[in-house]
Formats: structure tokens, C-alpha cells, sequence
């Protein structure tokens, strides 16, 4: 064995890309421990799922989906527009994303809203006296999951909060943009699991 | 450490990606609208499966990533797919 | 070479002096090798805590009846014996001591690769630490539900259970960014011209493990979530009143934590496999056989989480699936225990402490593994589900395996986190006497159990009286060793004689840097050649 080759402090983007890509799975596993739950319970108490299901409003859900597809977009571009070095584009394009989020929130805000004035929310007597089983099981879920998607929306509009104060105070450039691009695929994580929640909870008739 | 050189992505491919995405989802909530009964789930999930494709491999570059992290990806999915057929073996036949 | 060039190569990384002093040198220090030895005294700490508690249990149940304690504080005892030994010594113990010592250095590198994640974690680890013992402290009486906060016991009881679960879930999220740290290391950080083949097997083990880690933790990270939401706002999930299912709970629980078993015990064969050949002076047997037989058991031991649920009312189909795929994980476990042999077998074999401790890890993890089997199988299960039986099986695997492979390890490896040599005659009066004890002390409750005690109970019937008081004796027996042995450590640490970069004659990359390393580990970067390999005698 001979000896040879110094290792600096160095830059590994695609070290850090592997973090991002392993914490990403546990996000998807911890998702999936959910999705888990909701197969069996939809799977046992089909009719009530369905009854439930009636109560959510499809419109606002594909408000929200549409939402946040666009905004997934505009951070796939800003990667895109670092690279070509135009910083003031990378600015504009996360500053979109950021407000698309917030856009997001503010609907979640209204739809949770209306359901608390209805008196469905865990633990009500409206649904323990009114509604099945299952349908509690439903809201149960519902609340749990898009709550929890919720949170990680905030997470992720943190995390963009900071790339951009990095991006426009130069440290995140097109030759180290590991954080931009991690922070991409934070927000696109959290499009991947609301591309399954839509379906799951807006669109069962 | 070498700087790998990025394969930078034009902007029109993620446009057309994004158009793709829409198109996708007024589309399941079309399919959902009809009564195809138990079809109705499965559709929705395969167009729900082809956009996260889409997602995965443009949005998120797989397409442009080395392949092992690729294989690491489709890994992780089909463990948890595995996970949710075993669980299954109890409740379905229960 | 610029950047890191003004950490000096030939100042230990016990007497750097970095930009702190004291204790705050140590807890602020992002060097892998003080972080793992943080861990090992934080665990150590918690680890007598532990064993307080189990030797408080044996000694409740050295006679019938109540003796020091009764029902409500022995259901607490046990639970919090349980989560203290599984979630904060066993599922990180050897990875968070040894893998954060000795995986850089293993496989060539400075450090981890994101040295600064790897201190958080252990805060991270201490934090959850902390909740769990303010849930004894505080609040309305510890919890009382075993360690696995089974619904919907888990969110009926009085009992203080919202930091205890709390806390697990934390200690769960130290875990998995050890593991995701480690992964990283792994891929991007090893030496040049090491490949995957090249890899010793500890760094192999640490691998599969993290794999573990990542992908079971968060599933029951969501599901204790969930248990703690339905404390507070009842939504129902698991509350069989609002229509959920308890056993769905179950499914979810042991999705985790049965793989966590194998968390455990990937890096204990991990570091098996590290001793065996060093002590036998011979390249280890079938290389690629252990590799493949170590991914095999991370991959197969995520899909068996049902044997836990034999009697739980679970569909028939999906009994034998999982006893079948129980079966199938026994396959690559035996390969490793047949590896390992082979190893030996004409092999210079040199009898010293860590080869003792190897020796009996072999033997009892044989047991513990063949009375798996016992409980793998649906008929002989149903016989001694809940009995004394699963409490001796799983010891001898998580004690007998995780407890023997680290004493294995602290041996092995202490000349080179300390520079210095402890004193053979003590640890192995210690060994031996640790021995006995642990036989003594599991070896009857098999008995008790295939005659029927059940477990977690604070009383018996007359007729199992005896066997109890030889487990009892067993017990103390077992202290005793552990007490030798702790203690020869601590003072070898300080004064033990001088220990050279290589006592054993190891070939593997931590025995050519100088004991104990400095800071920054290599001068210069190792480079492997076609030629070599781990472990070429």
C-alpha cells in the first residue's frame, strides 16, 4: 500500500445530493407509513370513504394541485437559471415558489376553516354523534395527512427562505448549487406526495 | 474533487413537463367524475404513478443523475410496495 | 494540501487542543472519533440505569408474591428497562460508538461526511434520552406498557406517556441521521482504489444497517406520532371505539422494530467478523458470502415483522408467509456463523480477551438464534407466545448478541482508542465470570417458559420458584463481571501500559495509523492496489 493524493475540505455536491436523495426517502417512507393506514382503513370501510369524501371540495383541491405544479416548475427552472448565471432570474423564479406556497397555506387555511364550522374536526361531538366509523376514520386521515403535508410545505418555504438570501448574498453561484438544488428537491418531494393525496382524498365519488 | 459538469435543462422541457402534469390531473378528476366503479381507483392512481414518474425523472433529475441513485430510488419504492402487499396478505384474507 | 494543514499529525486526538478546553472540547468537537466517544459514555451511563432496573425485576421475582415492588411498579420497571436498552444502547450502540470511531479510519478517510450533522445527532440522542427520563420524573406515574406502547393500552392509560413516546421518536431521528451520514461516507469517502470488494466487513455491516435505519425508522416515527395524536385529540386511528384497529398499530410497530433487531445485529456480526480472522491469523472465509449473506438479512428481516403477531388474529395467509420468510432470514445467519468457523478452522489461532468474547458470541447467538426458530414456527409459538421463553430468546439475541459483540469490540479496538492495554487476567476473570452469569441467569426461564410462565409478570406460581432463584443468582453473578470488567477498563484507560499502532497484528487500515490516531486520522490518504484486500495474512 503506498501512500498518495491529499483530500482537501472539499465541496462534494454529490455527496450531498445522495444526503438529500436519503433524506427524501425517509420522508417517503414516514408518508408511507400513512398511506399504509389509509389503504387498510379505505379498504375496510369503503362506503364510508366515499360518503365522507363528498364533503371535501375537488375545486379547491385542484386549485392547490395546479398551484403547486406550477411552483415546482419555477424552482426546477431557478436550478436552471443559476446555472446560466442569471441571478436576478434565480431570484424572481424562487420568489415565485415562495409565493405559491404561501398561496397553498392560505387555501388550506380556508378549506380546514369551513370543516371546523361544520364541526368536523377530531374529537367534535358533531363527529362523534352524526358520523360512522368511518367516516371519522376519514377525517381522522385527512386531517393527519394534509396537516402533516402542511408542515412540510412550511419546512420546505424555510428552506427556500434561506437559499434565497444565499443565492442573492452570492455563497449559493452556478459552481456551488448543492443548497439551491437540495432545496429543489425538498419542494418537489413535497409535490410528489400531494400528487398522491389529491387523488386519495378529493376525487373518490 | 472534480466539478462535475451540470447538464443544464432549458426551460421549454420543464414547460412541457408542467403542461404534461396539468393535463394529467384535469384528467383524473374527469375519470373520477364518471362511474366506472372499481376502475375509478386504479385510474386515478395510474395517472397519479405517471406524474410522480414525470416528477422523479424530470423535476427532480433523475433522468440526468447518475444511475445508481436512480436504482436507489426505484428500490425505495419497491419496498414500501412490498410492505403494502405483505400487510395486505392479513387484511385481505382475513 | 491547504485548509486542514495546521492540525498537526503527530498530537493524538485525546490531547488536540483545539479551540476549546475541557469538557467543552468535547462537546463541541466534530471529530468523529470524540463523538464516539461521547456516545460510548453517554450509553454506558444509560446502560447502568438499565441494568439497575433489570436487577430490581430478578429480584422481585426471586420469591412468589410481592418482594420489593408491586404490580404497577414492576409493569413500569420492565417498560422503561425496555426502552432504555433498546432505543438508546442497542439500536445505536455499536454503530454510534465503534461505527462513528472506527468507519472513517476503515476505509481511509479523515472523517464522516458531514462532521457537524454527526454532533447534532448526538445531541439529538440526548435529547430523546432526556425526554424519556423526565417521563419517569414527572407527571402522573411512569409509563407502564412495555416497550411497545401497544394500542389502545398505549393511549388509554394514566400513566405519563407522551415524553416517553416523544422520546423514542427523537432518539429514532438521531438514528437515522447516523445512518444517513454513514451511507454518504460510505459512497463518496473511501480510499482510493477501495471498492466495494475491498470494503472490510464492519464498514459493510454499518452499510446495511443505515439502509435499515433509513427505511424503517420513519414508520414508526409516524406511528408513534400518531399514537401521541390520538392522546391528545382522539382521531381514531388506532381507537378501536372510533373504528380504527389496534393491530393495524401492531403491523406499523413492528414494521420498524423488528428490522431494528437487525439493526442491532448486522454491526455486532459486523464486528465479529473484524476479530475472527485477526485472532486467527488467516484471511477470512468466503468474503463475499458474508457481504452478500449481510445485505441478504437487511433485506429479508424488513419483510418478517408479522412473526411477532402469530396470536394476534392476524389472516392465515399472512401467518405463513411470514413464518416462511422467518425461516428464510435463518439462511444467511447460519452462513455467517459457518463463515466465521471456517475462518478458524487451521487457522494461528490466538487466545486472547476479544477472541473469548467473539468465541461466546458465537455460541450464544447459535441459541438465541436456533429458539428463534422455536418462535418462528406457527405451532410451537402459539405454545409459548408471552412466556418466559421470548424473554430468554431475545436476550440471548440483543444481550447475547449486541452485549457479546460489543465487549468483543471495547476489547478488540481499546488499544487503539486509548493507546493503552488493559490487563488481560481482569478481563478475562471478567469474561468468564460475565459468562456464567448470563447462562445462568437466561438459561431458566427457557425452561420457565416451555412450562408456561408468562412474561411481564411480577408473580408466579409456587412451582416455578427454583428456577427463578438460579435466574436471580445468574443475575447478580452477571454483575459482578460486568463490575470487573468496567473497571479494568477505566483504569487501563489511564494507566495501563503503552499499546503499540498494532497489538493483534490486524491488517485492516486502523491498525496502520498510530494508537490512538491523530486528529485528522492518515497524513496521507492510503491508496489500495489491485493486490490488496482487508485482510491478507
Amino acid at each position: 500500500m503506498s501512500q498518495a493524493i491529499h483530500h482537501d475540505e472539499h465541496y462534494d455536491a454529490e455527496g450531498s445530493k445522495i444526503a438529500m436523495w436519503l433524506f427524501i426517502f425517509t420522508e417517503l417512507l414516514l408518508f408511507g407509513g400513512l398511506f399504509i393506514i389509509y389503504s387498510v382503513y379505505r379498504y375496510l370501510n369503503q362506503d364510508a370513504f366515499h360518503l365522507a369524501a363528498e364533503e371535501l371540495n375537488t375545486t379547491i383541491g385542484a386549485i392547490n394541485t395546479v398551484i403547486l405544479l406550477v411552483s415546482s416548475m419555477t424552482i426546477a427552472m431557478s436550478t436552471s437559471a443559476l446555472q446560466k448565471r442569471q441571478k436576478g432570474t434565480t431570484l424572481l423564479l424562487l420568489g415565485i415558489t415562495l409565493f405559491l406556497g404561501l398561496v397553498f397555506l392560505v387555501n388550506k387555511y380556508f378549506e380546514w376553516g369551513v370543516k371546523f364550522e361544520h364541526g368536523i374536526f377530531p374529537g367534535s361531538e358533531h363527529m362523534t354523534e352524526n358520523l360512522s366509523q368511518g367516516e371519522i376514520l376519514f377525517f381522522g386521515l385527512y386531517f393527519v395527512m394534509t396537516g402533516l403535508h402542511a408542515l412540510h410545505i412550511i419546512i420546505g418555504m424555510i428552506i427556500i427562505g434561506v437559499t434565497v438570501a444565499k443565492v442573492s448574498s452570492g455563497k449559493v453561484h452556478a459552481d456551488r448549487s448543492a443548497l439551491l438544488e437540495n432545496s429543489g428537491l425538498y419542494w418537489h418531494l413535497v409535490d410528489l406526495i400531494w400528487i398522491f393525496l389529491f387523488p386519495l382524498f378529493y376525487l373518490i365519488h | 474533487m472534480t466539478n462535475e459538469k451540470h447538464h443544464i435543462v432549458p426551460y421549454s422541457t420543464y414547460a412541457i413537463i408542467l403542461a404534461a402534469l396539468l393535463l394529467f390531473t384535469f384528467l383524473s378528476v374527469a375519470i373520477t367524475g364518471i362511474e366506472l366503479g372499481e376502475f375509478t381507483v386504479a385510474g386515478a392512481l395510474l395517472l397519479a404513478t405517471i406524474k410522480s414518474y414525470l416528477v422523479l425523472t424530470y423535476f427532480m433529475h433523475l433522468k440526468f443523475d447518475k444511475a445508481y441513485i436512480r436504482i436507489m430510488v426505484g428500490f425505495v419504492f419497491l419496498v414500501f410496495l412490498a410492505v403494502i402487499i405483505i400487510t395486505f396478505l392479513d387484511y385481505y384474507f382475513r | 494540501m491547504q485548509a486542514s494543514s495546521h492540525i498537526p499529525h503527530d498530537v493524538s486526538y485525546l490531547e488536540y487542543k483545539g479551540k476549546h478546553n475541557g469538557l467543552l472540547s468535547w462537546i463541541l468537537s466534530t471529530d468523529h472519533k470524540r463523538i464516539g466517544l461521547l456516545y460510548m459514555y453517554s450509553m454506558m451511563t444509560l446502560f447502568l440505569v438499565g441494568v439497575v432496573l433489570g436487577l430490581a425485576m430478578k429480584f422481585e421475582l426471586i420469591a412468589p408474591g410481592k418482594t420489593i415492588m408491586d404490580a404497577q411498579d414492576y409493569n413500569a420497571v420492565f417498560t422503561v428497562h425496555g426502552v432504555i436498552m433498546i432505543f438508546m444502547i442497542v439500536v445505536p450502540g455499536l454503530p454510534a460508538v465503534f461505527g462513528n470511531f472506527l468507519l472513517p479510519i476503515m476505509i481511509g478517510a479523515k472523517d464522516v461526511a458531514f462532521p457537524k450533522l454527526n454532533l447534532a445527532s448526538w445531541y439529538v440522542y440526548i435529547a430523546g434520552a432526556l425526554l424519556v427520563i423526565a417521563s419517569l420524573l414527572f407527571g402522573d406515574g411512569s409509563p407502564d406498557t412495555g416497550w411497545t406502547f401497544y394500542a389502545p393500552y398505549s393511549f388509554k392509560t394514566g400513566a405519563n406517556m407522551l415524553p416517553a413516546i416523544f422520546g423514542a421518536f427523537v432518539l429514532g431521528f438521531s438514528s437515522i441521521l447516523t445512518g444517513l451520514n454513514f451511507i454518504v461516507t460510505i459512497h463518496r469517502m473511501r480510499a482510493p482504489g477501495m471498492g466495494w470488494t475491498k470494503m472490510p466487513l464492519f464498514p459493510w455491516t454499518l452499510y446495511g444497517t443505515a439502509w435499515i435505519q433509513l427505511l424503517a425508522t420513519p414508520v414508526v416515527g409516524i406511528t408513534l406520532v400518531l399514537v401521541a395524536l390520538e392522546r391528545i385529540f382522539g382521531i381514531g386511528v388506532f381507537d378501536p371505539a372510533l373504528g380504527g384497529d389496534p393491530i393495524l398499530y401492531q403491523h406499523l410497530f413492528w414494521i420498524y422494530s423488528h428490522p431494528a433487531v437487525y439493526i442491532m445485529i448486522l454491526p455486532a456480526m459486523g464486528a465479529i467478523s473484524e476479530v475472527i480472522p485477526t485472532f486467527s491469523q488467516k484471511h477470512v472465509f468466503g468474503y463475499k458470502a458474508i457481504v452478500a449473506s449481510t445485505m441478504a438479512i437487511a433485506f429479508v428481516g424488513y419483510f418478517v415483522w408479522g412473526h411477532h403477531m402469530f396470536t394476534s388474529g392476524m389472516s392465515g395467509t399472512a401467518q405463513y408467509t411470514f413464518s416462511i420468510l422467518t425461516f428464510l432470514v435463518a439462511i444467511p445467519s447460519a452462513i455467517k456463523v459457518f463463515n466465521w468457523i471456517s475462518t478458524m478452522y487451521k487457522g494461528s489461532i490466538n487466545v486472547q480477551t476479544p477472541f473469548y468474547w467473539a468465541a461466546s458470541f458465537i455460541f450464544v447467538f447459535m441459541i438465541g438464534g436456533l429458539s428463534g426458530l422455536v418462535l418462528g414456527a406457527l405451532a410451537t409459538d402459539v405454545y409459548v407466545h408471552d412466556t418466559a421463553f421470548v424473554v430468554a430468546h431475545f436476550h440471548f439475541i440483543v444481550f447475547g448478541g449486541v452485549g457479546f459483540a460489543f465487549f468483543a469490540a471495547i476489547h478488540y479496538w481499546f488499544p487503539k482508542m486509548f493507546g493503552r492495554m488493559y490487563d488481560s487476567l481482569w478481563a478475562n476473570v471478567g469474561w468468564i465470570i460475565f459468562f456464567i452469569g448470563f447462562l445462568a441467569l437466561y438459561s431458566p426461564m427457557f425452561y420457565l417458559g416451555m412450562q408456561g410462565m408468562p412474561r411481564r409478570y411480577y408473580d408466579y406460581l409456587e412451582q416455578f420458584h427454583a428456577a427463578n432463584i438460579l435466574s436471580t443468582l445468574g443475575s447478580w453473578v452477571m454483575t459482578l463481571g460486568l463490575v470487573i470488567i468496567i473497571i479494568n477498563l477505566f483504569r487501563s484507560a489511564k494507566s495501563g501500559p503503552i499499546a503499540g499502532k498494532n497489538p493483534w497484528n490486524g491488517k485492516t487500515l486502523e491498525w496502520t495509523v498510530p494508537s490512538p490516531p491523530p486528529v485528522e486520522n492518515f497524513e496521507t490518504i492510503p491508496v489500495y492496489h489491485e493486490k490488496d484486500g482487508p485482510y491478507e495474512y
